[in-house]
C-alpha cells in the first residue's frame, strides 16, 4: 500500500548495498495483512518501513503493533506519517517509532520541506549523508598529513548540510502552530464525520460509483478512492474541475496499490479542515450528473 | 505560419498500462482551439457544454472546455502530434 516514496528509494540502495526486500501483503479492501508482516519479520529483518496512513486508500495502520513485533525482532521501524501528522495525533513516542517523516505540503505548509524524527540515540550513531557547512563541530588541517580532520556536529545539525530552507522552516512552524491551535483530535474527528457523510451520501445518490478500499470509516481517515462505471479518473477530474472542485486523479505515486485493486488508476476525493458538508452536496451533484455522461 | 505549438502549451503522458495524454491547451486560443476540433471531428455525445466525446481518423477522445483534452491509446508522440495537427491547422 506504500507510496512510491516508501519503495523506490529502498530499490534504489538495495542495488548500491545489496539488501533484500519483502513486501508485506495488502488484502482486497486496501487494508494490511498484519499476519503476512509479522511472518516476515524475523531476526535478519534490519528495518521496517511502512506509512502510518495510505495516501490512495485512508487506511490507517497500527503502527504501535508492528513496531513491537520489529522491536523483539531487533529491527527498527521507519514511519511514512506524510498522510497521518496533517490529519492526526501522532505519538512517535507511543508508537514507539524510530524514524517518522512527514511532508510540510500536506498540511498546509509550503512545498520543498519536510521534517524526519529520528530517536536521538540512533541519530547519534549515523554518520551524515552530506557534507557542507553547520554539520560538523571543527575542520582542522594537520600540517604533517597535509589532511583535515573533521568532527561531526551533533543532531539534528549533523544532517543538515548548507544553507536550510529557513523560508520554508518558518512557513511550515507555522501551519504547525496553526493546525495545533485547532487540535490534532478535533481535526481527526471532524474529516471523519465528514468521511462518513460523503460515502453515504454519493452511495445513496450516485448508480453507478465505484468505492475503492475498505469501506469502514473506524480503519481510515479523509480520503475517498472512488470511480464512475465507464469513465477514467482523468475524466471525473477534469469534469469536476470545471465545477471548481478539485480532486486527485491516476495512480497518486502508488502503482501497486492499484494492482491489487485491479485499476489502471483511480479518483481521490480528500477532505480536509476547510471542507464542509455543503461541498460534499455539491460535488456529488457534479458526480451524478457527469453519470449521465 | 501557425502551428501546433500556437494552440498547446503542453501535453503530459500519464502513467500505467493503458497510457492517455492529456494536451492543455493555451488559455488564450482554447476557445479557437476547440471551435476548430468540434468542427473537424465527429461528435459522439457531449454532456453540459463541459466534455466531448469526438472521433477522428478513427480515434475517439474526450476535450473538456476547460481546454484539456485527452487522447487514450495513441501509439506514440508523432502519431498525437499529426492528429493535432490536422485537427488544429
Amino acid at each position: 500500500m506504500e507510496h512510491h516514496s516508501n519503495i523506490v528509494p529502498w530499490e534504489m540502495i538495495s542495488k548500491i548495498i545489496g539488501f533484500a526486500i519483502k513486501y508485506a501483503k495488502v488484502k482486497e479492501d486496501g487494508t494490511l495483512d498484519y499476519a503476512d508482516l509479522e511472518n516476515k519479520i524475523s531476526g535478519k529483518t534490519k528495518l521496517v518501513s511502512l506509512s502510518h496512513v495510505s495516501n490512495v486508500s485512508g487506511v490507517i495502520n497500527d503502527v504501535k503493533r508492528i513496531a513491537k513485533v520489529a522491536h523483539e525482532h531487533g529491527a527498527l521501524i521507519c514511519v511514512d506519517g506524510a498522510q497521518s501528522v496533517p490529519h492526526m495525533p501522532v505519538d512517535v513516542r507511543d508508537m514507539d517509532a524510530d524514524f517518522l517523516a512527514f511532508s510540510g505540503h500536506k498540511m498546509l505548509g509550503p512545498t520543498g520541506i519536510g521534517a524526519l524524527y529520528g530517536k536521538k540515540h540512533l541519530l547519534e550513531t549515523m554518520t551524515p549523508f552530506q557534507g557542507g557547512g553547520e554539520m560538523i563541530k571543527n575542520v582542522v588541517f594537520n600540517k604533517k598529513t597535509e589532511r583535515c580532520s573533521i568532527d561531526w556536529n551533533s543532531p539534528p545539525w549533523k544532517f543538515e548540510a548548507g544553507t536550510p530552507n529557513i523560508c520554508g522552516s518558518v512557513a511550515l512552524m507555522e501551519a504547525i502552530k496553526y493546525l495545533d491551535a485547532i487540535g490534532m483530535s478535533e481535526i481527526l474527528e471532524y474529516e471523519k464525520t465528514l468521511t462518513e457523510y460523503a460515502m453515504k451520501t454519493m452511495q445513496n445518490c450516485c448508480t453507478k460509483l465505484l468505492l475503492y478500499g475498505t469501506r469502514d470509516p473506524s480503519l481510515k481517515c479523509g480520503i475517498m478512492p472512488f470511480g464512475i462505471a465507464g469513465l477514467s479518473s482523468h475524466d471525473i477530474a477534469l469534469f469536476l474541475d470545471n465545477y471548481g472542485i478539485m480532486i486527485r486523479s491516476g495512480f497518486h505515486c502508488a502503482q501497486p496499490l492499484h494492482q491489487i485493486f485491479k485499476l489502471q488508476s483511480s479518483a481521490r476525493a480528500s477532505f480536509y479542515i476547510y471542507n464542509t458538508r455543503k461541498e460534499i452536496d455539491c460535488f456529488t451533484e457534479v458526480v451524478k450528473e457527469i453519470e449521465r455522461f | 505560419m501557425v502551428t501546433v505549438e500556437d494552440y498547446v502549451a503542453r501535453i503530459e503522458e500519464t502513467c500505467g498500462e493503458n497510457k492517455s495524454a492529456i494536451v492543455t491547451l493555451k488559455y488564450d486560443k482554447k476557445s479557437e482551439a476547440i471551435d476548430k476540433i468540434l468542427k473537424k471531428a465527429k461528435l459522439k455525445k457531449s454532456l453540459s457544454g463541459i466534455i466531448f466525446e469526438l472521433e477522428f481518423q478513427g480515434i475517439s477522445f474526450r476535450v473538456f472546455s476547460s481546454g484539456k483534452i485527452i487522447f487514450t491509446g495513441v501509439k506514440n508522440k508523432e502519431v498525437l502530434h499529426d492528429l493535432l495537427n490536422t485537427l488544429l491547422l
